[in-house]
């Protein structure tokens, strides 16, 4: 396949190569086009529990439908948006970063993204399949095996679905980093978005088997009559909230770290500082990591776990509250006295350090296990984790998007309406969180659908609400600019910000689909900035000129997907009718037949040869 | 030239035995330990003396799976060792909580 092949393709051929593509690019784009997806579904069901809230006994929607729009909520925001856009970011960035032209496994690549997007479908389908998931996003047992009809049973499996592309993502960024990097990129030049995919991976790695397992045996529980979580025949109930929060809480660093790497880009770029304390931020970043492991049950503080066990779990958490601060202040040094610009990806990388030390500040209240009995299931848990998952990770996604736009669409994003959606977005996260914090210590409770009136909690009530469509009208901002951008857009150089430090601000915007004509040779840390420090225009390539080898694009993994969910919708409705099991039978025959396919047929790739490189302009 | 390549075979030859050598002693003695299980379990011992003798032999025998059957000793595998490492401390950790405050 010559380059110039692929121009001018019409919408079928477009489609066809989007649905076959191994491209790490073009993986991580529609994993970021989808997360974005899910993340307007996510926030219209903000928007209608917001608005239910808005006043007191209210009846804007029943019970029933609040219970299913707060589990989709949450599911859908940290399984359907956060994860996936940050697994796109590095998808599409971090081969860039050490010098790859593709990550280790393409195939894998586009099977975890299928089976991503598909296990998102598969949990947005109970919409219209008689009701949704409503036993919270994090589906404790009891309530979850006894919840009625099968809005449960959608849960687990499109988290399984989505689970298990996931974990395929972590595996393969891991085997990525370990053996793909450019020649001369040690470890320890590593930019930081390459070192927090990293950690993020390991976490990934051992984080989401705890909960396959959990929703293993919560399927089983529900579909095939066992009885893990039920106390009457022998279980234990509260297996599940160990299982979930094993999972649960690297996973709030799975988002958190790469959000930080996000950061540790845009400021060295936008001070024209080299970061400070670069090793002490891959330190940190691996305390966190393992730290991370050992707090899990911080969230089941009044579970009744005991005191010594409450000690134990308290002050491993209080210790997570150091290297994150380490962190914080190289974010500050790195500013101090550099040259700054202040643009949109500044602004949001601005708004997040104070946001987010506010978030791990209530953090460290709640770690306290003697007062976390009176935070506990309040509003003070949900302006919390508010505050440090929009305040650091959206935050962080958006810097993300603003930074990397040029790189990943070869645009840059309008200044001016960037700037009005991050103050129209900032005021109005504020103006929605801040106060309930202060609801939550009025005793608000977490997850009710009504409040009385004249308990004090009317006002902070409605204050919240106005600043939720505040957030809305900024989203909307946002998505009027990337539309306007993509119409009237001017294209990108290779390194738009001119102060670009990393290798991928080093090829052209959007980057080739080899990445790399020759492999860079790198000579330190920010080796773009090392060039130009030297005067260089380009990069010092470490290889001649020669034929690039290509992975071919493939259909398999959509079909193996397919056969998945299919044989997903079998287990979920045999419960009713056996003649579901044909179904399973189907859907499992598709997808291991697509796996006897790939296991068989060899496939060598293509090569891009040397002079249709050459032909090429830089 | 050929004289290089004579030494360098030779050299390579001299290393593949030496690692011959340690895969058929280290499978020697998994052969044996295993033995030992089965002889301690027949031969009726004291469970307090039975339960940590078998369990000693698993971990070492895990070591010799690791480090010498699927080649953790050699160079360029540090990585992969501290993964395994990580993932047996996890589990480690769990299951010590799960020991300590679910199952008591």
């Amino acid at each position: 396949m010559s380059i110039a092949s692929t121009q001018n393709k019409g919408f079928g051929a477009i489609l066809w190569d989007y649905l076959t593509t191994v491209d790490h690019k073009k993986i991580g784009n529609m994993y970021i086009a989808a997360g974005a997806f899910f993340f307007i579904l996510g926030g219209i069901e903000a928007l209608i529990i917001r608005i239910q809230l808005m006043a007191p006994e209210n009846d804007f929607i029943s019970a029933g439908l609040y219970n299913e729009m707060i589990t989709m909520h949450g599911t859908t925001m940290i399984f359907l948006a956060a994860t996936p856009i940050l697994v796109g970011f590095m998808n599409a960035i971090m081969p860039l970063q050490i010098g790859a032209r593709d990550v280790a496994f393409p195939f894998l690549n586009s099977l975890g993204f299928w089976l991503f997007l598909f296990g998102g479908i598969m949990l947005n389908l109970s919409w219209f399949l008689g009701g949704a998931p409503d036993a919270g996003w994090t589906a404790y047992t009891p309530l979850s095996t006894q919840s009625p009809g099968h809005g449960v049973d959608f849960y687990v499996m499109g988290l399984q679905l989505s689970g298990a592309g996931t974990l395929m993502g972590g595996i393969n960024f891991l085997v990525t980093i370990v053996t793909m990097r450019a020649p001369g990129m040690t470890y320890m030049r590593m930019p930081l978005f390459t070192w927090t995919t990293f950690v993020a991976s390991i976490l990934i790695l051992f984080a989401f088997p705890a909960l396959t397992v959990g929703l293993f045996l919560l399927m089983f529980d529900r579909m095939f009559g066992s009885a893990f979580f039920d106390v009457a025949l022998g279980g234990n109930s509260v297996i599940w909230q160990h299982l979930f929060w094993i999972f649960g809480h690297p996973e709030v660093y799975i988002l958190i770290l790469p959000a930080f790497g996000i950061f540790s880009e845009i400021f060295p770029v936008f001070a024209k500082k080299r970061l400070f304390g670069y090793s002490s931020m891959v330190f940190a970043t691996f305390m966190i990591a393992f730290l991370g492991f050992m707090v899990w049950a911080h969230h089941m503080f009044t579970v009744g776990l005991g005191p010594v066990a409450n000690a134990i779990f308290a002050v491993a958490t209080m210790a997570i509250a150091v290297p994150t601060g380490i962190k914080i202040f190289n974010w500050l040094a790195t500013m101090w006295g550099g040259s700054i610009r202040i643009n949109s990806a500044m602004l949001w990388s601005l708004a997040f350090i104070p946001s987010f030390t506010i978030g791990g500040m209530t953090g460290v209240m709640l770690a306290a296990s003697t007062a976390d009995f009176q935070y506990h299931d309040t509003y003070f848990v949900v302006a919390h984790f508010h505050y440090v998952i929009v305040g650091g990770v959206v935050f962080g996604i958006l810097a993300g998007l603003h930074y990397w736009w040029p790189k990943l669409f070869g645009k840059v994003l309008h200044e001016g309406m960037g700037k009005i959606a991050f103050w129209l977005f900032f005021i109005g996260f504020h103006l929605t969180f801040f106060i309930q914090h202060f609801l939550g210590l009025m005793g608000m409770p977490r997850r009710y659908w009504v409040f009385l009136e004249n308990q004090g909690l009317d006002t902070g009530n409605l204050v919240s609400t106005i600043g939720a469509f505040l957030m809305a009208l900024g989203s909307i901002v946002f998505v009027i600019n990337v539309v306007y951008t993509t119409m009237k857009g001017e294209k990108a150089s290779a390194d738009p910000w001119g102060t670009g430090r990393t290798l991928e601000w080093a090829i052209s915007s959007p980057a080739p689909e080899y990445n790399f004509k020759q492999l860079p040779l790198v000579r330190g840390l920010d080796p773009l900035w090392i060039e130009k420090m030297d005067g260089n225009v380009k990069m010092t390539p470490a290889e001649p000129l020669n034929d690039i080898h290509m992975p071919n694009g493939s259909i398999l993994p959509l079909i193996m997907t397919i056969g998945f969910f299919i044989a997903s919708l079998g287990f979920i409705y045999q419960v009713d009718s056996k003649a579901w099991l044909i179904v399973l039978y189907a859907g499992m025959a598709i997808a291991l037949g697509c796996m006897l396919i790939r296991s068989l047929k060899d496939d060598h790739g293509f090569h891009i040869h040397k002079e249709d490189l050459e032909r090429e302009a830089d | 030239m050929t004289d290089h390549t004579n030494k360098l075979n030779s050299f390579r030859r001299h290393k593949q035995k030496e690692e011959m050598k340690h895969q058929v002693i280290t499978f020697a003695l998994m052969i044996i330990f295993t033995l030992i299980a089965f002889l301690v379990v027949a031969a009726g011992m004291d469970k307090t003396y039975v339960i940590p003798v078998i369990l000693t032999l698993a971990v070492v025998q895990v070591g010799f799976q690791f480090y010498y059957f699927m080649h953790m000793k050699d160079k360029g595998h540090e990585v992969i060792a501290a993964l395994i490492y990580g993932g047996i401390w996890i589990a480690i950790i769990t299951i010590l909580t799960f020991t300590t405050i679910i199952w008591w």
